[in-house]
């Protein structure tokens, strides 16, 4: 890992995705990308797996169904079967309907919330987290492109002004 | 490009029909004529069953009289039964025949009403997304309005045979709707009471004005949509035209296919009624539109006719199969829901009926309308392989007759329900004549509307 990377700036998202292409077809490391918006297709073009999130959320709204059964039968079949309107309370099946809403609702709250806690999780997102941003301007109106320096660093400097970058800074690592 | 109907599968829709026509000639030729045979048809089938000696019970306690919706409670039935035997002047005994020889009679004449009525709403409810696509100015679907346009040309033959079958319940041939009965509406308070609305001369009167009106809208949108094609380039005043009379489609089209659905499918049981249920047909005929359109899609990109139409489309409309599939069972839910809880008798013998005559395809249509396609269709890349909604497609289409039938068999036959030959004759011949139609109108048009002004976004379509 080498301790040195370039932050390359540019002011248009449309550059910005060329010079995405261009700097992997020469086989530069991207380290990140910073922009003010989903640029539409920036993650095909660097490259990324695909997120893996909506399997979550199919795993956790299966958890939260389970739960609503599990405690409603518990409650209202298992440990006070009350007749409570006339409602048969002999067997969840029998119930099952006035149960629906219930079953509903925790299968998509479990699959919502659990999903987008997985989501702060993993992108490393909580309160008083300290912004990691490089550059301010990138939650304006500009892109950022960090790539990192192996060797050569006025070829990489000179390959990436003609990408259309607008400003290029060399920035060494901290430790 | 043009499309040039296939001999093989003209062939295949003649054959179609033609057993089809044979399997209904077949169930309107084994019809009893009499109490005594109809009691000996049931003796038998029930002999064969191993069940001879369930039938006195089976006879005696649940058939209620065909002045009654089904399902009354048993006591209510006995006791109903004793004041209309009085008119009748036969004994208890025979009044059961006779509902017996009305339920079996009614048998092939409501195996040949499902069938109609399930794949004219097919082209209704294509006609209703295409006026949708066509209002909200979509700009995925353009590449498929001519599958669409196709379709929606079953709605006029298809319709006149729905009305035909209605007219001849009106004439008395059948028992289908036992409000057209005058001799059922003078012993029933209830349908008395709602002879203002239900009469056959305004109910003929209401399924014509409705047909002509989709009609009307179905002529007039092609008519546009053809001469928006030959328009000279940036003329786009048809495409205008086509706009705003889809806009004002829509609007009918809700009001009437409400109606439509008390008419046709309510009216079946006309001691019963629920408000959501114009709501629930039009969910139940908009997934199967939907469903179809992909098939044909699928099925003539297989051919080679529709290079234009990439995965994104076929995924857009395996969204709306899935999304609409859940909707409808919001729907069913909603409906069954609301009856089982408040469980009032006058609505709730409706769910009975089906429930215990019908266990298995009350239910099972639920699994392949709802968990079927919920689990199937979930997946994003699953809804771009043509395979899988060619699978969910069939199981929807399937599922969705079964909801008609579900609709409409219960009061025409009761317990005397069968998918037998009647049942699968009707089905394949109007699939047959469905088919020979939709792609004889196929042929009529370039499968290209080229002169749509949204037609480049939906050729470039991604998703």
């Amino acid at each position: 890992m080498s301790n040195q990377v370039i932050h390359a700036l540019y002011d248009d998202d449309d550059v910005l995705l060329k010079a995405v292409k261009d700097i992997r077809t020469e086989k530069h490391h991207i380290e990140e990308v910073y922009t003010p918006f989903p640029v539409h297709g920036l993650d095909k073009a660097m490259g990324l797996e695909e997120t893996r999130i909506a399997i979550m959320s199919f795993i956790y709204g299966c958890i939260g169904l389970g739960v609503s059964i599990a405690m409603m039968n518990f409650i209202m079949i298992e440990d006070w079967p009350q007749n409570i309107g006339g409602k048969p309370s002999f067997s969840y099946l029998e119930n099952m309907p006035a149960f629906v809403p219930i079953m509903f609702e925790m299968t998509v709250f479990f699959a919502a919330h659990l999903m987008v806690i997985t989501f702060y999780l993993r992108s490393k997102l909580w309160p008083f987290k300290e912004a990691e941003n490089p550059n301010p301007l990138t939650t304006d109106d500009k892109f950022l492109v960090a790539v990192e320096v192996h060797d050569d660093e006025k070829k990489l400097t000179q390959f990436l002004q003609k990408t259309g970058a607008i400003e290029i800074t060399l920035i060494e690592n901290k430790a | 490009m043009h499309y040039t109907l296939p001999n093989k599968l003209k062939l295949f829709a003649i054959v179609l029909m033609g057993i089809g026509f044979l399997g209904l000639l077949l169930g309107f030729l084994s019809v009893p004529t009499t109490v005594e045979e109809a009691k000996a048809m049931v003796t038998t089938e029930h002999h064969g069953e191993g069940h001879g000696t369930e039938m006195n019970h089976a006879q005696g306690s649940t058939h209620t009289d065909s002045d009654e919706a089904m399902g009354h409670e048993a006591s209510h039935a006995e006791s109903h039964h004793g004041e209309s035997a009085g008119h009748e002047e036969t004994n208890h005994d025979d009044g059961h025949g006779e509902h017996l020889l009305h339920q079996l009679q009614n048998k092939p004449w409501a195996a040949l009403y499902v069938a109609a009525l399930f794949f004219f709403i097919i082209s209704l409810g294509v006609l209703a997304f295409y006026g949708i696509q066509r209002a909200a100015q979509a700009g995925w679907s353009i590449v498929l309005f001519r599958v669409m346009e196709a379709i929606t040309a079953y709605l006029l033959p298809g319709g006149i045979i729905v009305i035909v079958i209605l007219a001849l319940s009106g004439m008395h041939l059948n028992h289908l709707f036992i409000w057209m009965d005058p001799e059922v509406v003078a012993h029933d308070e209830i349908i008395k009471n709602k002879v203002g609305f239900l009469n056959v001369p305004f109910f003929m009167i209401r399924a014509i004005f409705f047909l002509s009106g989709w009609t009307l809208y179905r002529f007039f949108s092609r008519k546009f949509s053809l001469a928006q094609d030959a328009a000279p380039k940036g003329d786009i005043s048809n495409h205008k035209k086509n706009f705003r009379i889809s806009a004002a489609f829509l609007v009918f089209y809700i009001v009437t296919e409400s109606i439509m659905s008390w008419d046709w499918i309510m009216s079946i049981d006309p001691h019963w009624f629920s408000t959501l249920f114009g709501w629930y047909v039009f969910a139940s005929m908009f997934v199967t539109g939907v469903t179809v359109i992909a098939l044909i899609t699928i099925y003539l990109k297989n051919q080679g006719y529709l290079e234009f139409v990439n995965d994104s489309h076929i995924h857009d409309l395996g969204k709306f199969m899935f999304a609409i599939s859940i909707f409808w069972t919001y729907l069913w839910f909603s409906q069954f829901m609301l009856i089982w809880y408040s469980n009032i008798p006058e609505e709730v013998t409706y769910f009975i009926t089906r429930m215990e005559d019908y266990s298995l395809p009350f239910f099972g249509m639920l699994v392949m309308n709802f968990i079927f396609p919920l689990l199937i269709l979930m997946n994003s890349d699953y809804k771009r392989a043509n395979y899988i909604i060619v699978m969910a497609g069939i199981v929807i289409v399937l599922g969705h007759y079964l909801d008609v039938y579900n609709m409409i068999m219960p009061s025409a036959v009761g317990k005397q329900w069968f998918i037998g030959v009647s049942e699968i004759g009707g089905f394949l011949f109007f699939l047959g004549l469905f088919l020979f139609i939709v792609f004889k109108a196929l042929t009529k048009a370039p499968l290209l509307a080229k002169g749509d002004p949204y037609l480049g976004e939906s050729e470039r379509f991604h998703y």
